[in-house]
């Protein structure tokens, strides 16, 4: 078969894939909540409550429905974009999720670039000598930035840059003496556009401020990962035959390290931290809560406290989701850009 | 780095085990109590770490809260080890739509972020021990599958298990003569290195208010009550559960890290001899 047929049958199949995995999660979560000892009516009224008002909250709930009725009804609206209403301020979940996912991708995004820069910095920097004392150091760099709970970091860089020295806010996302910026709920974004107009920079400065802590805290735990395995990559690479015969073809070491084996060592790296990052992003977002930055995780807190089930299960569908959304793009990504990957 | 892993977590044991002793025989006050104390008093002789807003002592909460976190990881590791284990014997050893089933489930279940899946069931589940473990066992399930599915699948074509077949040898005689210590030999690393994530783990679910019972002091809970502390000021009851967790996940990393290359150090010499 030739390769472009090989591949394109790769790739429907991996995307096919994706929906599979969705209702996967989805009907997970849902069976979970269902079947979970202890009535969730319980749980949000109290035990005392009086019963007429337990049969309302389980009508509306739609609880008093057989389960397999339930769970029909349940993936039917899935599938048109509605999870159902919180429970605490009877707003659709979708418009919840629309309102503070802007904000974690916004502190993601910026976190991923820095953790990349420095991450790949550190990764390369101990390739000279391998086994050496930059290698070492860049070894530790990586266990330690794992072993860091993310959420205990972050109060740490809270307390010596915002509390003691006083230089950036302690939290929240924006000056609360200034209206946010309307606009796609990207604050930077949103701020920067609204300081082109007007030629007010107050907004982009205090949206930046108040983004630097989180972000940069973010990204430095996550460039453990970029670091790490670039590390390992570039040092596999580097012991193959081809590396060795560009050597004794008499090729300088920076050619040898950057023309011949970094593009090679960087593709490995790409699935690595597409998947690791992915599935850290669940932990690490935690920061979220340490800052107040008014993100999905600060809100899954926020729903938890409350017992807000429909909330829980809205947020986790939809992070899980998008999970599930960027393994699948990295993995395409990969297969199309490596010509060395068979099917 | 792995002899300075063992040490760490020998010391962490160490402390699981001395301290409800100490705290028994009187030379430790009790973890909970706090009411005659001063609250968020600064670190001094009598509170070496200082107090909390309860005015429990910090240093006795964070030294209890490393029996509590070894006590659930290991519980979870176990629970998780129990299920997954067997699973991936069967699933690999059958083979066909039971496998396929399994391993769609598996990759699912690992795709997840991780402290999200366990979030959820430490939700439904509640507060309590081995909730906690049973919420976060379910993270650790896919790994230890895979691991021995795809062992199992491959030893399974080997001729030594065609030729057991032949001899009349039952697949539950195969699996346990020929599998289990091959398996168990890639169990330890994976072991190590889970452990040291759950810490963090659970560290997260206290974090969120899930997980264990607040009468017990547990690392991620107290970093919680920390948190609205930070703003003023106070940072010892911020500092020291944070650190302990730090450590104690950076003592098990190396470990993990140290068996690692020392298992497949083993196994290239003994292959090149």
């Amino acid at each position: 078969m030739s390769r472009r047929r090989a591949l394109s049958r790769y790739l429907a199949a991996r995307v096919a894939l994706a929906p599979l995995m969705l209702w996967l999660i989805a009907s997970m979560v849902f069976l979970l909540l269902r079947l979970a000892p202890g009535d969730p009516i319980d749980a949000l009224l109290g035990t005392r409550a009086p019963e007429s008002a337990r049969a309302a909250l389980r009508t509306q709930l739609g609880l008093d429905q057989p389960l397999l009725h339930q769970y029909g009804s349940f993936l039917g609206k899935l599938l048109h974009g509605d999870l159902g209403t919180s429970l605490t301020n009877q707003e659709p979940v979708t418009e919840v999720i629309r309102q503070s996912l802007p904000a974690s991708l916004e502190l993601g995004v910026v976190a991923l670039l820095l953790a990349a820069v420095v991450g790949l910095a550190v990764g390369f920097s101990g390739i000279a000598r391998p086994e050496g004392k930059l290698d070492l150091a860049g070894r530790l760099y990586g266990i330690g930035t794992y072993a860091l709970p993310p959420f205990w970091a972050a109060m740490v860089v809270q307390l010596v840059f915002a509390v003691w020295l006083g230089w950036l806010p302690v939290g929240g996302r924006f000056p609360p003496t200034l209206l946010p910026p309307e606009g796609s709920g990207f604050y930077l974004f949103d701020s920067l556009r609204s300081g082109l107009a007007t030629g007010e920079w107050q907004l982009l400065l205090g949206s930046v401020r108040h983004l630097v802590l989180p972000a940069a805290t973010l990204g430095l735990l996550l460039s453990g990962i970029f670091a790490n395995s670039l590390r390992l990559n570039l040092r596999r690479t580097l012991g193959s035959d081809y590396v060795e015969a560009a050597r004794s073809r008499g090729l300088g070491e920076a050619r040898v390290v950057l023309r011949h084996a970094l593009p090679n060592a960087l593709l490995p790296v790409l699935t690595i931290t597409g998947i690791t990052v992915a599935s850290l992003i669940g932990g690490a977002l935690l920061i979220e809560i340490t800052y107040s930055w008014p993100g999905i995780a600060f809100r899954l807190q926020e729903a938890i406290g409350q017992r807000d089930y429909p909330l829980v299960q809205g947020i986790v569908v939809v992070v899980a989701g998008l999970v599930v959304l960027v393994t699948v793009l990295v993995d395409l990504l990969v297969a199309v850009l490596d010509p060395r990957i068979k099917f | 780095m792995a002899r300075w892993g063992l040490v760490i977590v020998l010391a962490y044991a160490l402390v699981a085990l001395l301290t409800p002793l100490l705290v028994h025989a009187g030379w430790l006050s009790d973890p909970n109590a706090g009411l005659q104390n001063p609250i968020y008093a600064q670190p001094s002789l009598s509170h070496w770490c200082g107090t909390d807003r309860l005015g429990r002592d910090v240093c006795v909460r964070t030294l209890a809260g490393s029996g509590v976190a070894l006590q659930v990881v290991l519980l979870a590791l176990v629970i998780a080890l129990l299920i997954g284990v067997p699973l991936g014997m069967v699933s690999g050893y059958l083979g066909g739509w039971v496998d396929r089933v399994l391993v769609l489930l598996m990759d699912t279940l690992y795709t997840l972020p991780v402290l999200l899946l366990s979030v959820v069931l430490a939700f439904l589940l509640g507060r309590g021990l081995p909730n906690a473990a049973a919420a976060l066992c379910v993270v650790y399930i896919p790994q230890y599958f895979r691991v021995v599915r795809n062992q199992t699948a491959q030893v399974k074509a080997e001729l030594f298990v065609e030729a057991a077949q032949s001899l009349g040898a039952g697949p539950i005689w195969i699996l346990r003569r020929y599998l289990l210590r091959n398996v168990i030999t890639s169990v330890p690393v994976l072991l190590t290195l889970n452990a040291a994530d759950a810490v963090l783990v659970l560290g997260g679910l206290g974090f969120l208010g899930l997980g264990l019972p607040e009468t017990i002091p547990e690392w991620g809970g107290d970093l919680q009550q920390a948190l609205t502390a930070v703003p003023t000021g106070i940072w010892w009851t911020a500092l020291y559960p944070g650190l302990a967790m730090f450590v104690l996940v950076l003592g098990l990393s190396f470990l993990g890290e140290g068996l690692e290359s020392w298992l497949s150090g083993g196994s290239a010499q003994r292959t090149g001899s």
